[in-house]
């Protein structure tokens, strides 16, 4: 059967890989590309790179990064930031994406996601959402966590997905960076909406807690960045630890 | 020397980095003209069947590809690039293919199971052409894809792979120099770049 993935995540902010929490105060944690080699070794199942200020700065996604990674990094790759128009998603996959996330722009200009679905198809076509918990409420954000959003969550998903979208990347604001585990209802919610995989983000901290999420929720895949950033865990544990505890995932 | 077959929607770059990789030399064929240089064709691919077809028709591929496939010289259709082999797409609308091995592309039903299937998942080999030699038996690869390649023939089904009922995930065609992978082996890591050399030893007669 479809095996669960676990996919690190990328944050790129001046060429450089950071990681914050609640998507704010960003250390720098190195090298894209270098840290892309490093998991290309440990044989990551994806690798999502997104390039956070692209969509305020009001220019391009960083496609170097993807042109890089590309020549030596032979697994999928997936791109988001900054995605405005058909000719960006193009620029991204002729330079070696998989996927691309469309976030921000699926709020004003949701044609974006019904062309790129005809285009090159639903299954390059993911929709990036950032949530953030607000009196036991669940607020959409976009770019990258600074305007909140009226269109509640479940509604925007579910009708990204029917006009194309096919996969979604779920951001969860509130756990990120925390390291305290993800957000079980929430990834629920999100998951039992839709009929496409789901790609859930925010909170890992431990295996455990990738063993939780797959357990309680049924989410196909976890993406996490600070796990593997500050301590000494890496994805060949994970991928151990996760086989002991009966997780199917792919076998190298 | 192996082709890569540009027709304006592929995944070029990486089948390309791919072949680079291994050392393997390679051309982005772009003109119906350029299929004399060439010893092997890869046709990658990405999107939709009939905007695909219609590429390949402008483009006056569909001769030369089927004169390659004639001579016995080896080609590998990748992901849409494999569907594109079959008689008859039904994505968006019904379009005739490359028809090379005998089959029909439809739309996946896995009850119960969510479509695009995307993610790593095992190949059920029941056959072994030179593509997978020292390729483990059930290894893990890459998919994305929304339809699926019904075989006529169980004779031309090399794999399978399970996603409710099990699909076709490699076809070869009865002389064995025409392959599809429904996977990418460019995006499957150290088994895909196997094929991939696999292929390139491929006798091109």
């Amino acid at each position: 059967m479809l095996k669960k993935r676990i996919i690190p995540t990328l944050l790129l902010r001046e060429g450089r890989m950071v990681k914050g929490v609640n998507f704010d105060s960003y250390r720098d944690t190195g090298d894209p590309v270098f840290a892309s080699r490093v998991y290309n070794s440990q044989y990551v199942d994806e690798l999502v790179f997104l390039d956070i200020d692209a969509t305020s700065e009001g220019r391009e996604t960083n496609a170097e990064i993807i042109e890089k990674v590309s020549k030596e990094c032979f697994m999928p790759l997936t791109i988001g930031g900054g995605i405005n128009s058909i000719s960006t998603i193009r620029k991204l996959l002729n330079s070696g994406a998989d996927k691309v996330v469309i976030n921000s722009a699926a709020y004003t200009n949701p044609q974006l996601i019904i062309d790129g679905a005809k285009m090159f198809g639903s299954q390059c076509i993911v929709l990036g959402v950032d949530v953030k918990k607000e009196k036991d409420e669940y607020v959409l954000y976009k770019l990258s966590g600074r305007v909140k959003c009226q269109i509640p969550l479940i509604d925007h998903i579910t009708s990204m997905v029917n006009i194309g979208a096919g996969e979604v990347f779920l951001n969860d604001i509130s756990n990120d960076g925390k390291m305290s585990g993800y957000d079980h209802e929430l990834i629920r919610l999100v998951n039992d909406s839709i009929n496409v995989p789901l790609i859930a983000c925010g909170g890992a901290g431990n295996f455990k807690h990738l063993e939780d999420a797959y357990h309680e929720t049924g989410v196909d895949a976890l993406a996490m960045a600070s796990i593997y950033h500050f301590g000494d865990n890496n994805p060949i544990r994970a991928r151990a630890y996760l086989m002991n505890h009966e997780i199917d995932i792919k076998k190298v | 020397m192996i082709g890569i077959l540009d027709y304006g929607m592929g995944n070029l770059k990486s089948v390309q980095n791919s072949l680079s990789y291994l050392e393997l030399e390679n051309l982005v064929i772009d003109a119906s003209t350029q299929f004399d240089e060439i010893g092997h064709l890869i046709i990658p691919g990405v999107g939709a069947f009939p905007k695909a077809m219609e590429r390949i028709l402008n483009k006056d591929y569909i001769r030369p590809i089927k004169e390659f496939a004639a001579s016995g010289k080896p080609i590998l259709g990748i992901c849409l690039g494999m569907q594109l082999l079959a008689d008859l797409g039904t994505e968006v609308e019904e379009c005739e293919g490359l028809g090379l091995i005998p089959g029909i592309i439809e739309l996946m039903k896995p009850s119960g199971l969510r479509i695009p299937h995307i993610g790593w998942n095992a190949l059920k080999v029941n056959q072994s052409p030179v593509l997978l030699e020292q390729v483990k038996k059930s290894a893990d690869v890459y998919f994305v894809h929304s339809y699926h390649f019904k075989a006529k023939e169980d004779r031309n089904v090399v794999a399978r792979t399970p996603y409710g009922d099990d699909f076709v995930s490699i076809v070869q065609n009865s002389k064995g120099n025409v392959i599809g992978t429904q996977f990418h082996p460019e995006k499957s890591q150290k088994q895909g770049l196997k094929m991939l050399e696999n292929f390139s030893r491929m006798p091109s007669c």
